[in-house]
Order: structure tokens, then C-alpha cells, then sequence
């Protein structure tokens, strides 16, 4: 399967991903040869194949959600504190909105 | 003081015998640790203040008479994937270059409760995409045994300090291989748990329905031992199991007799023949064992590529879209620009090449009008992968298998072909598709000396079984 330029560059617009020329050359060839080999995957017969939307079966020793009650969580000042901007207990961005 | 002979075992009884203290072991492991880490790139950074603070608490315990834990003294190095509080978790990654985690993995909890002493962080492939260690932002990884050659990957570093004997044990996250098959490359013992044995808790996600947090040893036993540390139910994390968690080292009694070990006929195609042969040799021996050794067929074993990069990129491009400049990780400053701008220019300096190829391949097969071809249709072909393990362990109680078609590569080598690459995961990626538990245990090595790993997979928290058969063959060897 051939993967266009055009294709490449509307997959990192979804992405949110910004590539250099020289990137999107080589997505479209590397990307291109994967996808290739992926297209085997049309020629399987999966007729009646449930998809394996599960790694483990409900089961007791698997069905683990726990009560939904709250509990001790990260300080407005430690979640912060990662964040390369941030002001008054907020994450600082760019202007979203126009004025 | 030589940490490179160390065993849990040992360092039991030399702390007991009062040989050495928890801190004179600890400050000898960072010494060693700092003058041998040039060699191999494995550590990105050790973690002295902490390792000393938690040996002189083993210290205090052993000293009131009080038991430590059953990894009382042991240095244990954490791959960087996995989080430590106040302690920098890059991921091998740029984007977190200087991230500085709140909070600490369940595993590396559990690992500190039991007396270990996390000696530091290591080197890997960036955000655990790769087989050799070369994706990392900060170097690639050395392999101990052969300074020319990768490690493998994605662990490399953490397979590679226990190789190297600048940690007694250590850590590293597995999704499609990544535990098994640096452990293969670097002689040294690598165990992928069953899915949800050991909470994930603090991993940073790369694929949810395939991660798993798995140890390294130089020995079965030691493996045993820290898996059952880790494992067992956390609240943390919703998909860890609440299955109990046997005592497997008191399971490991050396006898296999009777046992049923299938041997795939589909994994002893496209294997060099120097590992074909160690695997042959590694069945003959189980046979002088008493096992009873048959060829099984897992015939879907073909597509599990296929599948493997369907489902782990399309998850990855969903867990990577929290890298955006904001809460944590790098920010790239665009002048007047918006939030998008800023979000796309941050991503786009802060990821390296293969982790950048996985997002758009995740993006791709998630994008409309290409779900159901690619996400769905694997996900189908994942189940029909899981349904032939069920069909074999309905025959067998083990599977045996090469861990990779071939040894340590040299660095460099596949480097400029990323389907390559991924080609060389074919026999450790179908277990992790059905989530069961495999690990990696040396067999033997090649004409150059590269040693060749056994795979042996069991069926869903099967560990105890695994971890006997594969102690049962490392004492054979032994003799």
C-alpha cells in the first residue's frame, strides 16, 4: 500500500505532531513498508472471531474494581510542580480565546 | 566485596553472618556501579542518597533483631520507564528531561518494603519502543558481554547492569518482548509475568493491554524472588489480578519428571542455525530430565507482527497524546502562537524518531475509514493468537522456544531499517498478545561467546510451574 505525502501530513495534523521535510520523507517510506506488511492481516479469515477487546476474562481472581470512594490525592503545589508554567494554582497556556 | 557473585541468597547470609552491613554492601554496589557504568551506558543515574538512607534502615531492622524482608540489602536498579519520587524518571526521552515524579511505582513500593535498595535508574529505548537500546536520547546501551553489540531492548539497561554485575537485580517493563529479549542477549534471566500479575502502577504507559512490569536476575531463584515481591493485587491499578501469589522459590525442587513440554514448529523457522542448535540441545536436556517433549503447532504464530504493531502503536498514539507542554515534560515556545501551534512544536522537538513513527502509525490505523481494517481486524486475529495457546496448554504444561531468531546484533546494524527491527521480536510478541507468562533463561552461547536464551511460556499465572522448569534446567546445566 502507498502512503501519499499528503496522507503523512494529515495523520501528524491528527497527531498533533509537527514533522520537518526530511520527516515526512521518511514516514512516507518507512511507513509505507509497515503498512505493506500489515495489509497481510486483510487476508485472514476472521469469520465468526470475536475481537479480543480483554487480555483476561471476568473472573473472580480479575474482577478487581475497587469501591469508588475518594482518598488522599497529589497538593495543588505538587501537581504543579512539573509544569513549566504555571501561576496562582493554574497551568499557564497561550492564549486560547481571542478577546 | 565482589557484588558481581552476589545472590539474594548470599547477601542473606552474609548480612546474618554480619560479613558486611546493609550500608557497606550498598556504598561498595554505587562505587562498582560508578566506575564500571562508562563501559555499558546502562545506568542514566544512581540514586545514593536513597540507597544509603534504605540500607542503614535495613541496617536498624537487622540490628533489633527484626526481619528486613526478603530482599533485605539487595541492590535493585529500576528502569526509567518506571516512576521514583523525587528521584528524575526520563523515560529515555527528551520530552522528560527533567520530570520529577510525585509519587512512586506500586513496584518499586513493594520492592523497598521488602528491604531492597533501589541503586538507580536505567538507560532505555525512548518510552520502551525498540528492540536494541539505540532509541534512547541519552546513548545507547553497551552490551556487557560483547562491548560492540546492542544489549537489546527495550530494557536494555536493566538487563544490562545484571549482566555487568552493577546491580544484583533489576527491573524493566515488557510489552512485546522487552524484558525476555534483553535478557537473551546479555545471559541473564528476564520474566515476563502473566498480564496483570504485577500492578502497573507508576509504569508510564506505552500500551495498556500489553505493558507489564517484569524482573531480571542472574539466577531462576532470584527472579522468583522478586517477581513475588511485586506481584499480587493493587487498588492502583484496575487491571492488576487478585490471584494469589505462590511462594515460588519453595516450589523449586528440581523435579520436572512427568512434565508435558510442547515445542512449536513454528518458532524453529528463520532462527540462525547456532540458536536453533542451543534450543535443540536445551530439548535433549529436559528429555534426560523426564520431561516429555513434543512438537505442537501455534499456526496463527505468523500474523502476531502484524498484530503486535497494530495494537501497540494505536495505543501508544492515545497514551503519548499526554505529552503536550502543559502539566509536565518539555514546552516548546512558539511566539504568538496558539495552543496547538504550541502543543505540535513541543511534540514534535520533544520525541525521537521511532517514537514519532509509532504515533503516526497508531494515528493511521485508528483514523477513519481505517479502523475496522486495521484495529479491529487485529484485535480478531489477537484472539485467534490467545485461542492457540489455549489449544496447546490443553496438550502441554510449557512451551519452549528461541527468545530471538538470532544473538546480540552489533550496534548499528538495524538501525536504519525500523521493519527490521520489529521483525526481530516475531517469538516474544505472541505471548504478550495472549498475556500470559514467558520468560527468558540462558541455554547456552555461540562460537563468539553471545548467549542464546530459552523461552518458556505457561499458561495464565502459571509462574510456579515456569519458574520450576526453568530452575529444574539451570541446575542441569550446571553440571
Amino acid at each position: 500500500m502507498k502512503l501519499t505525502e499528503k496522507e503523512v501530513r494529515y495523520v501528524a495534523d491528527l497527531a498533533n505532531l509537527n514533522l520537518t521535510e526530511t520527516e515526512i520523507q521518511n514516514m512516507v517510506k518507512d511507513l509505507g513498508a509497515i503498512l505493506d506488511h500489515m495489509d497481510r492481516l486483510s487476508g485472514i479469515d476472521t469469520a465468526g472471531v470475536q475481537p479480543m477487546r480483554q487480555v483476561l476474562f471476568p473472573a473472580p481472581e480479575t474482577a478487581t474494581l475497587r469501591a469508588d470512594q475518594p482518598g488522599a490525592c497529589l497538593s495543588n503545589e505538587e501537581a504543579l510542580a512539573n509544569a513549566v508554567h504555571a501561576a496562582h494554582g493554574y497551568f499557564r497556556v497561550p492564549l486560547v480565546i481571542e478577546r | 566485596m565482589d557484588i558481581r557473585t552476589f545472590t539474594v541468597d548470599s547477601i542473606r547470609t552474609g548480612l546474618r553472618k554480619r560479613e558486611f552491613s546493609a550500608v557497606e554492601l550498598t556504598t561498595e554496589a554505587l562505587r562498582f556501579a560508578e566506575t564500571e557504568n562508562p563501559k555499558t551506558n546502562a545506568y542514566l543515574r544512581l540514586s545514593s542518597e536513597r540507597a544509603l538512607a534504605q540500607a542503614a534502615r535495613v541496617d536498624a531492622l537487622s540490628a533489633r533483631g527484626e526481619d528486613a524482608g526478603a530482599l533485605a540489602g539487595v541492590p535493585v536498579a529500576v528502569k526509567d520507564v518506571i516512576v521514583t519520587k523525587g528521584l528524575v524518571t526520563t523515560c529515555g526521552s527528551k520530552m522528560l528531561e527533567t520530570y520529577m515524579p510525585p509519587y512512586d511505582a506500586t513496584a518499586v513500593e513493594r520492592i523497598e518494603a521488602a528491604g531492597g535498595i533501589i541503586l538507580g535508574k536505567t538507560n532505555c529505548d525512548e518510552f520502551a519502543m525498540g528492540s536494541s537500546n539505540e532509541n534512547s536520547a541519552y546513548g545507547p546501551v553497551r552490551n556487557p558481554v560483547a562491548l560492540d553489540r546492542v544489549p537489546g531492548g527495550s530494557s536494555g539497561g536493566s538487563a544490562a547492569v545484571v549482566a555487568q554485575g552493577t546491580a544484583v537485580l533489576s527491573i524493566g517493563s515488557d510489552t512485546g518482548g522487552s524484558v525476555r529479549q534483553p535478557a537473551s542477549f546479555c545471559g541473564v534471566v528476564g520474566v515476563c509475568p502473566t498480564y496483570g500479575r504485577v500492578s502497573r502502577y507508576g509504569l508510564v504507559a506505552f500500551a495498556s493491554s500489553l505493558d507489564h512490569i517484569g524482573p531480571f536476575a542472574r539466577n531462576v531463584s532470584d527472579a522468583a524472588t522478586l517477581l513475588r515481591v511485586m506481584a499480587g493485587r493493587d487498588e492502583r491499578d484496575a487491571t492488576s489480578a487478585a490471584a494469589p501469589v505462590p511462594d515460588y522459590t519453595a516450589l523449586l525442587d528440581g523435579n520436572v519428571r512427568g512434565m508435558k513440554l510442547g515445542v512449536p514448529r513454528e518458532y524453529m523457522q528463520g532462527v540462525t542455525s547456532e540458536t536453533l542448535s542451543q534450543i535443540e540441545k536445551a530439548v535433549e536436556r529436559f528429555r534426560a530430565l523426564g520431561c516429555e517433549v513434543r512438537e505442537i503447532s501455534l499456526p496463527s504464530t505468523g500474523y502476531a507482527i502484524d498484530v503486535y504493531y497494530v495494537i501497540a502503536t494505536a495505543e501508544a498514539s492515545s497514551n503519548l497524546a499526554r505529552y503536550d507542554g502543559v502539566r509536565y515534560g518539555m514546552r516548546a515556545e512558539v511566539k504568538g502562537g496558539s495552543l496547538i501551534d504550541m502543543y505540535r512544536a513541543t511534540r514534535g522537538q520533544g520525541f525521537g524518531a521511532e517514537v514519532k513513527r509509532r504515533i503516526m502509525l497508531g494515528t493511521y490505523v485508528l483514523s477513519h475509514g481505517y479502523y475496522d481494517a486495521y484495529y479491529l481486524k487485529a484485535q480478531k486475529v489477537r484472539a485467534m493468537i490467545a485461542q492457540d495457546f489455549t489449544r496447546a496448554f490443553e496438550q502441554v504444561d510449557a512451551i519452549l522456544a528461541p527468545v530471538s531468531p538470532f544473538p546480540a546484533f552489533k550496534l548499528g546494524e538495524k538501525v536504519d531499517d525500523p521493519m527490521q527491527m520489529y521483525l526481530s521480536d516475531i517469538f516474544t510478541i505472541t505471548g504478550s498478545l495472549a498475556g500470559i507468562p514467558c520468560m527468558s533463561v540462558p541455554c547456552g552461547v555461540t562460537r563468539e561467546g553471545l548467549p542464546v536464551g530459552l523461552q518458556i511460556m505457561c499458561k495464565h499465572f502459571d509462574e510456579a510451574p515456569m519458574f520450576r522448569i526453568a530452575h529444574a534446567f539451570e541446575a542441569a546445566r550446571a553440571f
